[in-house]
């Protein structure tokens, strides 16, 4: 198990590396000069060479991107003498757009997106896999046939359409509730609950819709397996088949999926933060973005990698815990 | 022995409704089983067998199933009990094996986690530690090699085999006094096969248990049943002790059956016979006799045959009884006519 694990952080770690060097590659690729973007229109040529060499933009990619990793583990100093500044460590780069550390901005962006993506995700799962199960154990009847229109319905609807239509109907229209506005939970409990209510629920019966379906059909198919039956003939209760055989056999394409959509969502809910003004990281993305602003686009995109390449990992893991026959191989 | 059966099955008849019309899986089937005997269940894929078993147990539960008919087990009818006593018989008093053990045990948890589980699910007052002990012993008994170090291992750490062995040794912790084998040894190769065949029919020896043996393969129902029940189209079409049905059988499909197993005598033919067609659909059974399109003996009984399903009638001098319209008095001239 030990052994497994360290592959596969390996692995994590070398795909990590690939994915910030193709990221990196966008200031070279760009038609747009980094360092011209650096003020604004009317600018003067000597301090757009003065930014580049404080950037470092002046020099080869190759450097650059050397100068970029090692910030990352050693943090980075920007320009000599009284006008230099630090990003420390981990450095992801400087903003020349918002004047401060990506890794900064990143910081402050996080927190908000994790608490959407988190509460989003405990609430989808709930709903998810409890709808699926109780449409599988009801299969043709009035509750499996609901589900079945819900969640065809859930599916196609994109979450923009349904957050505004949620933002209108609440917020608007039977005013509810105030017009969301973002406070951390260590500031404004309320406020926090206020703000994150209807993007945790709109976020969740979209993403449920899906799960609903995945595990509806993993129970099924679980329970035509002949241990399941073995089970049934066993003696044992109903809930305890279901729950030790049943639901046992079906977590585990549903552990696979949630792993990489919870790690999608913490790289920014693009939309949702957008529908619902929440200033999270997928918001800074976007900006990022429309503003050109490249090392936030470069540090933000890393970020979201990050999450993947680990939840792939975490996934893997789990995987070995809950299937004993993975754990072997 | 007494002669009270232990279990005796009443026209059970069992209904799957489907999107494509009501499959008549069991029409009318009658047996019964004695303890300390075997009773083979014979028959080819899709000739109800193994639905008749599921239904000893309730298994058949969804919704579009329904069964009619009697099961008593001793004294007790299956059918008209309710969840709870369903769950106390099941695996207490009548246990079941399946047919492929590779998929029999669930592979999340331990073996010795499963088969402690089948004894406390019936012995809830009985420390966990007490019934690892008991689980320890049936492992010894059924021939796990060292079972205090694999008790706790996966099953897909054990060869095909063993985990049939671990699956009687689950199924018979509570000793039951019937045991449902649906095709034991279908899926394991036949110096195994053997194998679990003994351990099955040792086991029987000594606490006497009625064993019902599902299989397809006639080789298995030789070896080891007392009695066997031929299934065709959801019907039994023949009902014999082990030593009539392969001397002196008396149904067409039964003739069938027996030319296409190879032994001693027709092996020297060369070529092993074959049923010609495919067996009757479920979901539309002809009104008539449903073997009657791959008969070769209805000749001048066609009219009878296609428009009436022949009853099981003792067919003398055997004991053994026939649902074929073709009488005692034809069963020589069956003997003779029989294709070579």
């Amino acid at each position: 198990m030990t052994t497994f694990i360290a592959r596969r952080l390996l692995f994590a770690l070398v795909l990590l590396a690939a994915v910030s060097l193709f990221t990196y590659l966008l200031f070279a690729l760009l038609p747009t000069d980094p360092a011209a973007l650096t003020c604004g229109k009317n600018c003067k040529p000597e301090l757009i060479e003065a930014n580049r060499v404080r950037l470092g933009y002046d020099k080869p990619i190759y450097e650059q991107y050397a100068q970029f990793v090692k910030g990352i583990f050693a943090g980075r100093t920007y320009g000599t003498g009284d006008i230099a500044f630090t990003c420390p460590a981990p450095s992801l780069g400087y903003s020349f757009n918002q004047h401060e550390c990506v890794s900064t901005l990143i910081g402050k962006t996080f927190p908000v997106t994790a608490f959407l993506s988190l509460g989003a995700f405990i609430l989808w799962m709930l709903l998810g896999v409890g709808t699926g199960t109780l449409a599988a154990l009801h299969r043709g009847k009035w509750q499996d046939r609901l589900t079945s229109v819900i969640t065809s319905i859930g599916v196609s609807l994109p979450t923009f359409y349904v957050g505004l239509l949620v933002l209108f109907s609440v917020v608007i229209w039977l005013q509810w509730l105030p017009f969301p506005h973002y406070a951390s939970p260590t500031e404004n409990l309320h406020d926090f609950f206020t703000a994150m209510i209807l993007p945790w629920i709109t976020l969740a019966v979209l993403s449920a819709a899906s799960y609903t379906r995945i595990t509806r059909n993993g129970v099924l198919e679980a329970m035509n397996e002949d241990f399941v039956r073995f089970g049934v003939a066993k003696g044992l209760k109903n809930r305890t088949v279901i729950r030790k055989y049943v639901l046992r056999a079906a977590l585990i394409p549903i552990v696979t999926i949630a792993g990489l959509d919870f790690a999608a969502l913490l790289g920014g809910a693009i939309v949702t933060e957008s529908v619902f003004s929440l200033p999270g990281m997928g918001r800074l993305a976007i900006r990022s973005v429309t503003d050109s602003d490249l090392p936030v686009l470069v540090g933000t995109t890393l970020v979201a990698a990050v999450f993947i390449v680990l939840a792939n990992t975490i996934v893997d893991i789990i995987y070995g815990i809950l299937d004993p026959r993975v754990r072997l191989k | 022995m007494s002669n009270v059966p232990l279990l005796s099955v009443e026209s059970l008849n069992v209904e799957f409704s489907t999107s494509d019309g009501v499959v008549h899986a069991v029409n009318d089937v009658s047996f019964s089983v004695h303890s300390g005997k075997t009773l083979g269940i014979v028959g080819e894929s899709g000739s109800g067998k193994s639905v008749t078993a599921s239904s000893i147990l309730k298994l058949n539960t969804g919704i579009t199933a329904s069964t009619c008919g009697s099961i008593l087990f001793n004294g007790k009818n299956i059918l008209g009990v309710d969840d709870k006593s369903i769950r106390a018989i099941r695996g207490s008093e009548i246990a079941m094996i399946f047919q492929d053990p590779l998929s029999a045990l669930n592979p999340y948890y331990t073996i010795g986690n499963q088969i402690i589980e089948a004894y406390k699910v019936h012995h809830k007052k009985v420390k966990r530690t007490e019934a690892r002990k008991i689980a320890l012993e049936m492992l010894h008994r059924v021939g796990i090699p060292n079972p205090e170090a694999r008790i706790d291992e996966y099953p897909h750490q054990f060869s095909g085999g063993m985990r049939q062995r671990i699956v009687i040794a689950t199924a018979l912790i509570n000793s039951p006094k019937l045991l449902i084998a649906d095709e034991p040894t279908t899926a394991l190769d036949v110096t195994v096969q053997a194998q679990i065949l003994d351990l099955m029919k040792d086991i029987q020896r000594e606490n006497g248990m009625a064993i019902i043996l599902i299989t397809h393969d006639l080789g298995v129902v030789a070896e080891t049943c007392d009695d066997v029940a031929v299934m065709y189209g959801g019907r039994i079409v023949e009902k014999a002790s082990v030593q009539e049905l392969f001397n002196t059988p008396t149904h067409p499909y039964s003739f069938g059956l027996l030319g296409a197993v190879r032994s001693l005598d027709n092996s020297a033919r060369g070529e092993l016979q074959t049923i010609a067609g495919s067996p009757p659909s479920l979901l539309n059974l002809p009104s008539g006799c449903s073997f009657l399109p791959r008969c070769n003996y209805a000749d001048a009984m066609r009219q009878q045959c296609s428009s009436s399903v022949p009853a099981l009638q003792n067919v003398l001098p055997t004991s053994s009884s026939s649902a074929c319209h073709l009488r005692t008095e034809s069963l020589n001239v069956l003997k003779i006519k029989e294709p070579s």
